[in-house]
């Protein structure tokens, strides 16, 4: 790999000094990004900052394969550049973003649209109309055009899907989102602040801990905190039992998708059992309010520390036998099987993370490739299936699901002494903070850029689905129509998460 | 004999929306919840009939009577269809043929009611029913040509009278084929798992809810209720054939034919909650497997 001349290596979980990052020209960073995702790599992040002065700059976080370190590196933009997605597939999604939020246009981009329809891209009062745009059609006999959303029949959240069929089969699927984009990134600008982790804990709702976490080790690791290790190890735990309860409930609906009854109905009632595990640490079943910067908010005693032990054990068995139905029920494979297929070379194009990636065989997990916090003592095995389909996206559930309630007792059975909480000082002025979290979705990504004063100048989020809501559009490829609850249940993505 | 077509004509018009309870309540007992109440179906058509119906400016006079219709067609088919060895209240020869073109009349009102909307969604459940169901009917005319040899009738009335314990020990192999192939139609043609998901709320998957999606009100009712009447016509054909109840008191053979249904009820719930839905494709592959258990219980019969 030759990019270390061009990019800084960062840790996860590491502040650099502004000026220790590289700064390139926009051709050399381009290079940089393309010659590190042909070496293997990922774009973990790849935004438009505008600093103080009025030039924006891009600012691109990529991985470097296996090696456990991240690159960063930015260059100064003008009003144009080559698109990097013409030759990366992955950077498309990002390229939208940086030309909705900073007017920089990527020359050749493929389809270069809103993402969330927000001015100054989209103009008028409070952005453009969501979802009225451009979509990619197919003409001719018998082909025919499928609009579904936003407004759905279950209670979800929002969002737009285009269909272009043939029959029954889709030649190709269109995902329009920005319904609900409220404006975060934009509002911690300047913080932290007392609502800050308020933000973090409702970027999605299902992912607090996952959220409030990296965003912790961020402050964390600008304000140069050491975080106590009884406090790691309850946000690990927590991080475990929110996967727990979103893996549990996925299953469930997997199977009420199909129509399979038994695990549908039972997969509910368990993933509260998991969501009560939460509550009965921190008094909220998503969490909220349990991960605080400098540690967790709430400390688990001897008696709790039994009680939880013990549910954990019950609501284990019970989501042992209830999944089990699905692999022995010989209808339930026939459907999951083969339905929804991502190559696995599309899926390293694409860059999909999470369950989503590690179903198509691809070993990418950030608890053991960029450890942080208790994961960096402990590891947990990652799961890995390779056939791609829905069933290896369940699958993989099911694996960590095992993996998770392992961990769980094994650190609960283990807990340092100690203080939960420490104070965290002022933030390092100008620097530059990469945190990554393996939330159940996926790699969650945060990275904050502070000014001269400490506070943030610019912060990024990245959830897990702004990486994967394409590998949903190309798993519909050459699908049935009838499939896509089903495909859409098994990826399982979050709209909030990617509207931000 | 007055009581006789009495039975086989107010036991469906009364007992049909229970047996959708019946199966309700079976999926919430192997699902370990309470259910909802075994009259729910009552309550819901009664609530329906007491609504006003909301229409599409696009739809057109196919859309409004399209239910009205279905219904009908459904009410004459329940008049010629015999129940626990009574006679139907109109019997004839070649009843059985219009039997299976009422059903065809009552599918095409719903279809060409839901290609009216000019939904997208709707426009798919059509093509998805008239698919299917130009698999089902050969298996289910087939199925009626085999006890129509069998019993030397083409009166469903006859057939359904001369159907006893004794036809099974003359030819059980070809009897039990068509049960099996009249079960899998069943199934079908009332949108139940593996075809269809009836309890779904996902419209890209649905088959014959998603057609009626624009219905509200009274036409809703209709198509619920003559949705209720299908389950238990196509119900009694079965049980007709499995219970094959001929006693010499009348009131026995029908109380044993009713708790027949239930039980088939019953057997559609654990089906239900045993297994999961079919992938689209697949369902072909079914129905043209119940067409041929149907031929060969032909075959059988001829030998």
């Amino acid at each position: 790999m030759t990019t270390s001349a061009t990019t800084r290596p960062v840790r996860n979980g590491e502040a650099v000094p502004l000026q220790a990052i590289p700064q390139l020209n926009i051709a050399e960073l381009r290079a940089t990004v393309l010659q590190a995702v042909a070496a293997g790599g990922r774009i973990v992040a790849l935004f438009a900052h505008r600093g103080d002065s009025d030039a924006v700059r891009l600012v691109a976080i990529l991985t470097e394969d296996a090696s456990g370190t991240l690159a960063v590196c930015s260059a100064e933009v003008g009003d144009s550049y080559a698109a990097i997605s013409q030759e990366c597939p992955q950077a498309a999604w990002f390229e939208r973003e940086i030309a909705e939020q900073s007017g920089v246009h990527p020359n050749g981009h493929p389809w270069l649209k809103p993402i969330r329809f927000h001015a100054p891209w989209c103009k008028g009062d409070g952005g453009g109309t969501i979802g009225v745009t451009d979509f990619f059609t197919v003409r001719g006999a018998e082909v025919h055009e499928v609009a579904v959303g936003p407004v759905h029949a279950g209670i979800i959240e929002p969002g737009h899907f285009r269909f272009q069929c043939h029959g029954e089969r889709v030649l190709h699927l269109e995902i329009s989102l920005g319904y609900q984009h409220r404006g975060v990134e934009r509002a911690l600008v300047g913080g932290p602040g007392k609502r800050t982790i308020h933000y973090m804990e409702t970027l999605a709702g299902d992912t607090s801990i996952g959220h409030a976490t990296a965003y912790c080790g961020a402050v964390e690791a600008l304000a140069g905190c050491r975080v106590a290790p009884r406090a790691q190890q309850l946000r690990g735990i927590a991080l475990e039992l929110e996967r727990l309860a979103n893996h549990t409930g996925d299953l469930g609906a997997l199977a009420g998708d199909i129509g399979y009854l038994p695990t549908a109905a039972y997969c509910g009632r368990l993933r509260g059992d998991f969501l009560n595990m939460t509550a009965l640490v921190c008094g909220s079943r998503f969490g909220r309010g349990l991960v605080r910067p400098g540690g967790v908010g709430f400390d688990v005693d001897t008696n709790r520390r039994a009680t939880l032990l013990k549910s954990l054990d019950g609501a284990f068995a019970d989501v042992s036998s209830a999944v089990n139905l699905l692999w022995e029920t010989p209808s339930v494979p026939a459907r999951f099987e083969q339905t929804g297929v991502v190559s696995r070379a599309d899926c390293a194009a694409l860059g999909l993370v999470g369950p989503a990636a590690r179903a198509c065989g691809i070993d990418r997990d950030v608890r053991r490739e960029f450890p942080f916090g208790i994961f960096r003592f402990a590891q947990i095995p990652v799961s890995t299936w390779h056939s791609g389909d829905v069933f290896a996206r369940a699958y993989v559930r099911w694996l960590e699901i095992q993996r998770s309630v392992a961990f769980v007792r094994e650190q609960l059975s283990a807990l340092h002494e100690g203080t939960t909480r420490v104070d965290v000082g002022p933030l390092a002025a100008n620097a530059l903070v990469v945190s990554l979290v393996e939330g159940w979705r996926g790699e969650i990504c945060h990275v904050g850029l502070t000014n001269d004063r400490g506070c943030f100048s610019h912060y990024k989020v990245v959830d897990p689905s702004f990486h994967n809501w394409m590998g949903l559009a190309i798993a519909l490829r050459d699908q049935q129509v009838s499939d896509f609850p089903l495909c859409n249940k098994s990826f399982n993505l979050s709209y909030c998460g990617h509207d931000l | 004999m007055i009581r006789a077509p009495l039975a086989s004509l107010c036991l469906p018009l009364v007992l049909a929306p229970l047996l959708l309870g019946v199966i309700n309540r079976t999926k919430a007992i192997v699902a370990g919840r309470k259910g909802q109440p075994l009259l729910q179906a009552y309550f819901d058509l009664w609530k329906l009939l007491q609504k006003g119906a909301v229409y599409s400016r696009s739809t057109t006079w196919v859309f409004y009577t399209g239910p009205a219709i279905g219904l009908a067609a459904l009410l004459v088919a329940t008049a010629i269809m015999p129940f626990g060895g009574a006679a139907a209240a109109v019997a004839f020869p070649g009843d059985l043929i219009l039997l299976a073109y009422l059903l065809g009349l009552a599918r095409f009102l719903t279809v060409v009611a839901a290609l009216d909307t000019a939904s997208s969604f709707e426009g798919m459940g059509a093509s998805r029913e008239v698919t299917f169901s130009a698999l089902a009917e050969p298996a289910l005319l087939l199925a009626l040509a085999a006890l129509a040899l069998q019993t030397g009738s083409l009166s469903l009335s006859t057939i359904y009278t001369r159907i006893g314990v004794g036809s099974w020990g003359a030819t059980a192999p070809a009897l039990a084929l068509v049960a099996g192939a009249l079960l899998l139609v069943f199934l079908t043609e009332n949108a139940r798992i593996p075809v269809d998901d009836p309890t779904t709320h996902l419209e890209l998957t649905m088959i014959h809810e998603v057609m009626v999606l624009d219905h509200s009100g009274p036409d809703l009712a209709f198509i619920q209720y003559a949705g209720a009447l299908k389950l238990w016509l196509l119900g009694s054909l079965i049980v007709g054939l499995v219970v094959p109840l001929r006693s010499t008191t009348a009131w026995i053979d029908v109380a044993a034919a009713t708790a027949g249904m239930f039980a088939l009820a019953t057997l559609t719930g654990l089906i239900e909650s045993s297994m999961a839905r079919w992938r689209l494709l697949r369902v072909p592959q079914l129905l043209v497997g119940a067409g041929l258990m149907s031929a060969l219980a032909l075959v059988l019969m001829l030998r």
